[in-house]
């Protein structure tokens, strides 16, 4: 114990203790951080949306200006107009993932939800389903395999080699990429944050070493602003991909 | 000397500690050789597109979708191998 600050131990970066039931069913910080993350998407979108004006203000102004981002930054330039019926999907995504993620510099939870494999994994087969049943409903089930396993313009005796390179890259690699992306991006920066977090506190107790801490205190405060970056740059990233794959999944041949 | 010493050292832990061993040194060598392709990548990646938009800077927007999308693929090789430093320290 330094100062009331408790690190738990490194065991707890693959499996962190439960404090409610135990196994499948266990609640812990992890659980509870989602579930927070999703009160605030609601809370957000339902607070936007109660008191609407013409000219927007506060929270309606960044929920106005963020979908506008997300119509003209991520679908326009990815699906094209008729990709728009996509936006609640894309939006929901986009803000769960940045909520959960931003819990990572929140004093108190200092961990951010993504940094466990299971969350990302989650919304990477939801995105991966989706994405099928796009393809499936606007091609119908044959001719999207066609189009997806069979790309034209390619020659015929090249198919042996380039089905099953894109039936492992669409749907095996799709989901997976996906998720280990959000995934150690998180946990990378959880481990960069708690490296200089342990290492200003031992400068601190050895003596003439303290000298080195504002240093290693530089690298932690700049180190947060960079992690903030890298959480909305991660939601963006697997925003963006979601609505290229989407596409890919309207749109056979471009 | 420094090679005996460790043979000596080798041959009185046991299998356990001879696995966690091997385990850390493989670790650290599969995030490093892991990160060089991507860095190289990523470096020519956002080099090309600082160019692109300097050369165009009408083109910026979507110049700037498209190298984010290319930094997210090439990049996952790097977390890929981030991810079995993980599993090979920890598990």
């Amino acid at each position: 114990m330094i100062f009331g600050l408790e690190f738990p131990p490194i065991e707890n970066l693959v499996e962190w203790p439960t404090f409610l039931g135990k196994d499948w069913y266990g609640f812990n910080k992890i659980s509870l951080t989602y579930v927070i993350a999703v009160l605030i998407t609601v809370a957000f979108f339902v607070v936007a949306a109660a008191g609407r004006k013409l000219v927007p203000k506060g929270v309606q102004n960044i929920a106005e200006s963020s979908v506008k981002f997300i119509e003209d930054g991520i679908i326009m330039e990815t699906i094209g107009p008729d990709g728009m019926r996509y936006l609640p999907y894309l939006a929901s995504l986009f803000f769960f993932i940045l909520f959960s993620n931003l819990f990572e510099v929140v004093p108190g939870f200092h961990m951010p939800a993504n940094a466990r494999m299971g969350g990302p994994a989650f919304l990477a087969l939801l995105t991966w389903a989706y994405f099928i049943i796009v393809g499936i409903k606007h091609q119908g089930p044959g001719k999207y395999l066609k189009n997806s396993l069979f790309p034209p313009g390619v020659p015929v005796a090249l198919y042996i080699l380039v089905t099953p390179i894109e039936f492992i890259s669409t749907f095996l690699v799709r989901p997976f990429s996906l998720a280990v992306r959000l995934f150690a991006n998180m946990l990378a920066g959880h481990i960069l944050l708690v490296t200089f977090s342990v290492l200003c506190a031992t400068l601190w107790v050895l003596g003439a070493l303290v000298l080195a801490l504002p240093f290693s205190f530089f690298m932690l405060t700049a180190l947060t602003g960079f992690e903030i970056m890298v959480a909305f740059l991660q939601a963006y990233i697997f925003t963006i991909l979601a609505a290229v794959y989407l596409g890919g999944a309207m749109h056979p041949e471009h | 000397m420094s090679v005996l010493a460790q043979a000596a050292a080798a041959a009185t832990s046991t299998p356990d500690e001879l696995k966690a061993q091997a385990g850390a040194t493989g670790a650290g060598f599969a995030y490093g050789l892991a990160a060089i392709g991507p860095g190289i990548g990523i470096g020519y990646l956002v080099g090309q597109s600082v160019q692109a938009m300097a050369r165009q800077p009408e083109a910026a927007g979507m110049v700037r979708t498209t190298m984010f999308l290319g930094i997210a693929f090439t990049e996952a090789l790097a977390l890929i191998g981030f991810v079995v430093f993980i599993l090979l320290k920890f598990v």
